[in-house]
């Protein structure tokens, strides 16, 4: 299958290791990944914040780039919730109908990493190898926004070597929140703590999941307190074989 | 399309007054709270308990999803046609005995109910928990004319006795533990045994001691409303501790203030209310005490009823598409209850009576945009109120949208938004875009220093405006030709001939979505501690029989009428 990767700008500037991950992951299970170079990022930071107008050029070039792919994969469960919820709404604001319904379209074919791995590829043993004790959060957009469900543990529970841990209250915001954790530092680190705690509760190696800003936010705070818990985008896991890990020492 | 005109109405529905705006922005009002260790621990135990049981009994349900759109489609109709609604609900109150009144604002409100408590010759009244009353500051304008206030809800009164302020929809005293509570009642409660102790059911007794004396002399009684039924101008208010019956049968007068949007259309749908409210809420199968009562009844509970209709912003959150659906809550709280940012930056921190998420989306619509600027954005949009909504109130949606309006009402750019356009500029220009991404990959490199976690960087939002002197901004009645009842009417009519009303269907499929299951039924009664006999049709006279105690025996009918029963 031809797969346009999606890569955001996050991943894209700041974990690109992410991006190269879900690259061989997929190459690996025998598909072309083609990557749009005129893509930069889908407005979600515009849009919740509140500057609507600004989002448009974004949400225009984003449905310009991806508009010719059938199949559009990002390792991310945000900015696939935005690209599916919000693009449309923005263009259907600016007054834009052949944006909108093409906006549309597009989130039609655009899949969160684990959605396109088990619905459209249907796969769950990808056949990776990780020996390590793992935690997965999973994420509040991809939890509640994209319902991808059981699907990101499923492909965890067949990774050779894992030792998948639950996360205590493992649905609970890790304090993130793009602009919020500016606008609301301290509440945001509040949040971060009980989500640290939890993490650390489960004697874990790596937490894992599959947004790379939360991974960010949850990250930023282990490593800081030298907790010896890392992050671990979940596309590093599945693109690691016993011959190779896609996951930087 | 015509649209229907208006003489003599303003573009846009004026604000609401009364407490629905803080001192200070919602991050300035967490940190205070966020340091506060009893604060955090009483929140976090709190929310946590009624979280597991609310999840515990719509886990059980198996036809939650369908009523919670059954519930979203019923409160989406009557926003649809609420002045009809409204008319009729008039029309039966009036016809039942009662007498309605129409007030623009809580300074209008204030006036009406404290007119109608001195025309009683009241210096007292009784309260039942309500967020109107509190929204409108009822108790400081009832004082202010020589009228106590009491509030008889357990939590209410703590927070009364406190002279402090509620910080939960329903449990207003939340940020209380029972050592704090026993403290409270024994610096402030007349007559408290100076022996109390912290254990609840001490504490409930020592309330209640105190309140019966109070319910029994207190001529009037002050309530909120749960749901006003348009069809039958029957009102209703639920509640957990019998003080609300209390308060709507034993005095002589009644008054009961509501918001505009808690009418329904028909009696029906407190079938779906009913349902949805316990579970969501308090984390109850059925709500304990549901009084309703439609008018006054000769000889029986109160001789003089009065309902005062307030809009204080409703006709202004109604002309908004989006916004408007923050007027379908129905005050359960579970949005509170599950939002990560309540729970540790508190109910104070909202500023507002109504906090939380649906205080975040409501106050600022109520109060207009530039007094609760910092709400929308006290969120993560995680979106865990939304799938605790039981009538399906889109909240980061809502939030997302009065984002918008936040950056839309600035007069001149700020750093922010300067930041955001060169943001957007740069990324809808690829090369650009790569160079940014360079320097922001050195930057990060640049700052793995690890000196601990980053500053917060300078708060951008703008302070929100001193509150304005109540009913300033609001334009007077006096001296215009319109009543009350007119210009509230009025505002919700050009409030929805804004835009295109799409018609609701309302489903009833909940009705049937449930099996009656006889073991389940037998475990749920066993649970209310009943004793279930399970026994063939042509033996149930003989099983009364012998339940029944000795005494009773002889009253019991000799001939029973049951089909087969062999007693026959």
């Amino acid at each position: 299958m031809r797969i346009a990767l999606f890569v955001t700008c996050l991943a894209d500037t700041m974990f690109p290791q992410a991006a190269m991950a879900t690259v061989r992951l997929l190459e690996r299970l025998g598909h072309e990944v083609v990557f749009p170079p005129e893509q930069t990022c889908c407005g979600q930071m515009h849009i919740n914040t509140g500057y609507r107008s600004d989002a448009v050029p974004l949400v225009r070039r984003h449905v310009r780039v991806f508009d010719p792919y059938d199949v559009i994969v990002a390792p991310s469960g945000s900015c696939v919730g935005s690209v599916r919820h919000q693009h449309a709404m923005v263009a259907r604001r600016a007054g834009d109908t052949s944006l909108t319904s093409r906006a549309e379209s597009v989130a039609a074919r655009t899949y969160e990493l684990s959605e396109l791995l088990v619905d459209v590829l249907g796969v769950t043993d990808v056949g990776a190898y990780f020996p390590h004790r793992v935690t997965y959060h999973p994420t509040c957009h991809s939890l509640r926004m994209l319902r991808v469900g059981d699907r990101p543990r499923a492909l965890l529970r067949e990774v050779r070597g894992l030792d998948l841990v639950e996360l205590p209250a493992a649905e609970q915001c890790c304090g993130f929140g793009g602009t919020f954790a500016v606008k609301n530092a301290e509440t945001s680190t509040a949040m971060l703590a009980d989500k640290m705690r939890h993490v650390l509760s489960t004697g874990a190696d790596v937490c894992t999941a599959s947004d790379a800003s939360c991974l960010m936010h949850i990250g930023g705070g282990l490593s800081r307190l030298r907790t010896g818990v890392r992050t671990v985008h979940l596309a590093e896991i599945l693109a690691s074989t016993e011959h190779e890990s896609a996951v930087r020492p | 399309m015509t649209r229907p005109t208006f003489l003599g109405m303003p573009a846009t529905a004026p604000p609401g007054v009364g407490h629905l705006r803080g001192d200070e922005s919602f991050p300035a009002a967490a940190r205070r709270s966020l340091a506060d260790p009893q604060l955090r621990r009483n929140l976090r135990h709190a929310t946590s308990t009624i979280r597991a049981k609310s999840a515990g009994v719509i886990a059980e349900s198996p036809d939650w999803e369908q009523l919670r759109a059954a519930g979203a489609a019923i409160k989406s109709d009557t926003l649809n046609r609420l002045p009809e609604l409204l008319e009729q609900l008039e029309e039966k109150v009036t016809a039942a005995g009662g007498v309605v009144h129409w007030a623009a604002d809580a300074v209008e409100a204030n006036r009406i109910i404290t007119d109608l408590v001195r025309a009683a010759g009241a210096d007292r009244v009784i309260k039942v928990k309500s967020m109107a009353t509190q929204e409108i500051g009822l108790n400081e304008a009832l004082h202010a004319a020589g009228v106590t206030a009491v509030e008889t809800d357990l939590a209410e009164l703590i927070v009364q006795l406190g002279d402090d302020r509620p910080s939960h929809i329903l449990v207003p005293a939340i940020h209380r533990n029972r050592a704090e509570i026993r403290e409270i009642f024994l610096r402030e409660m007349p007559g408290v045994d100076p022996a109390l102790t912290a254990d609840p059911a001490a504490l409930a007794a020592a309330a209640r001691r105190f309140l019966r004396e109070t319910f029994l002399s207190t001529p009037v009684a002050v309530s909120g409303a749960n749901f006003a039924v348009a069809e039958t101008g029957t009102l209703a208010v639920v509640e957990s501790e019998g003080n609300g019956r209390m308060c709507l049968t034993l005095p002589r007068t009644l008054i009961t203030l509501m918001g505009v949007e808690k009418v329904v259309p028909t009696w029906r749908d407190l079938e779906v209310f009913l349902q949805l409210l316990p579970r969501a809420s308090t984390g109850e199968r059925m709500n304990p005490y549901t009084s309703m009562w439609t008018g006054v009844t000769p000889g029986d509970g109160p001789q003089a009823f009065h309902l005062v209709l307030l809009d204080n912003g409703r006709s202004a959150v109604l002309a908004d598409e989006v916004g408007r659906q923050a007027l379908r809550c129905i005050r359960c709280s579970a949005c509170l209850n599950v939002c990560p940012v309540y729970e540790r930056a508190g109910g104070h921190a909202y500023g507002s009576v109504y906090p939380g998420p649906i205080g975040a989306v409501l106050s600022p619509q109520l109060t207009g945009i530039d007094d609760n600027a910092s709400l929308p954005y006290a969120s993560t949009l995680c979106g865990a109120c939304y799938d605790a909504c039981p009538v399906q109130i889109n909240i980061p949606e809502v939030l997302v949208h009065l984002r918008a309006e936040a950056v839309d009402s600035q007069r001149r750019p700020t750093a922010e938004s300067i930041a955001m356009a060169a943001a957007a500029y740069t990324m809808d220009h690829p090369r650009l875009y790569e160079a940014a991404q360079r320097a922001a990959r050195l930057s990060r490199l640049a700052g793995r220093g690890g000196r601990g976690l980053p500053p917060p960087v300078e708060r951008l939002e703008r302070q929100p405006r001193p509150a304005p002197a109540a009913g300033a901004d609001v334009p007077r009645l006096v001296g215009r030709p319109m009543s009350a009842r007119d210009l509230v009417l009025g505002r919700l009519r050009a409030a929805l001939a804004a835009g295109a009303q799409t018609p609701v269907e309302v489903p009833r499929d909940y009705r049937y979505a449930g099996r009656l299951d006889l073991d389940q039924l037998v475990d749920r009664l066993t649970d209310y501690r009943a004793h279930v006999h399970q026994v063939a049709e042509a033996a149930v006279a003989d099983t009364i029989a012998d339940i029944l105690p000795a005494g009773a025996r002889s009253s019991y009918p000799r001939v029973c009428r049951l089909p087969g029963c062999r007693r026959r």
